[in-house]
């Protein structure tokens, strides 16, 4: 156990206890407030694996970007208080499935390495090694994805606007 | 120096939390930030096999994955604006005429 492994495990569990009150909370701008937390320790889990581009993209795109639209997105419908409002009738149903998900994911990973498995060695992740291999080796991909979204841009102008102002 | 199979235990958490969302939340909205969660524990284990086995592709491929979710977020939330705009409730079960 090294430092970086105590600072991730801390990170983990304050990630994985957001989570779960994301998924639990009675109020919809609270479960919106514990998704930044957890996508910011998750954010903080790249830059412990010294990801450092990909950190930051994080950062800027989903904190700064995606839980806005979501506060949008829970302001603009009217959004019920209480657990009955917000949960459906099948509640115990997800848990059985949720938890053989997660213990089927266990065994794979516990099957798969050892528990003192593989370490991570902290490699190149920076903006130019990056940047360098997206537009020299995945630069069609990356041309696909600004098409992607384009196509997005223009369904959700199409969608959101009324029909009488033609 | 992390040892890879912490990492890939934080994400099949977060996975399995965003299972549970997706099943037993009713509002909209709460389901695409169920998404999200499951789309966040598939990056951080794309980062961490990146780094573990000294490939960039599994980083750039993370950023392609945000960024599809970027507008996977757009459109559900136009959708979900446009069902509330319809039907005043934006309650996934409610929205069933497609169902039988």
């Amino acid at each position: 156990m090294t430092g970086h492994e105590y600072a991730f495990i801390l990170l983990a569990l304050i990630g994985t206890v957001a989570a779960l009150r994301v998924v639990t909370a009675r109020n919809v701008v609270h479960a919106a407030l514990y998704l930044v937390v957890t996508l910011a320790s998750a954010g903080g889990a790249y830059l412990l694996l010294a990801a450092e581009f990909v950190a930051w993209v994080q950062i800027l795109i989903y904190v700064g970007a995606i839980v806005i639209l979501f506060l949008f997105g829970l302001m603009l419908t009217k959004a019920p208080i209480g657990r009955e409002a917000l949960d459906n009738q099948r509640r115990g149903a997800a848990i059985v499935v949720a938890l053989a998900i997660l213990a089927g994911l266990i065994f794979l990973i516990q099957d798969a390495f050892s528990w003192d498995g593989p370490k991570i060695e902290p490699r190149t992740g920076g903006a130019a090694a990056v940047g360098e291999s997206i537009f020299s080796r995945y630069v069609l991909p990356f041309e696909v994805v600004s098409f992607l979204l384009l196509a997005a841009l223009i369904g959700a102008i199409v969608l959101s606007r009324r029909d009488d102002l033609t | 120096m992390i040892r890879l199979p912490i990492v890939l235990l934080f994400s099949a958490a977060l996975f399995s939390i965003g299972v549970y969302g997706v099943l037993a939340r009713r509002n909209g909205v709460l389901v695409l930030m169920s998404i999200e969660l499951m789309l966040n524990a598939v990056n951080i284990n794309l980062v961490a096999f990146s780094q573990a086995l000294g490939s960039l592709a599994g980083q750039v491929f993370a950023l392609f994955v945000i960024a599809v979710a970027a507008a996977e977020v757009g459109i559900g939330l136009a959708i979900v604006i446009l069902i509330y705009r319809n039907r005043e409730t934006i309650n996934i079960d409610e929205v069933n005429l497609l169902k039988w």
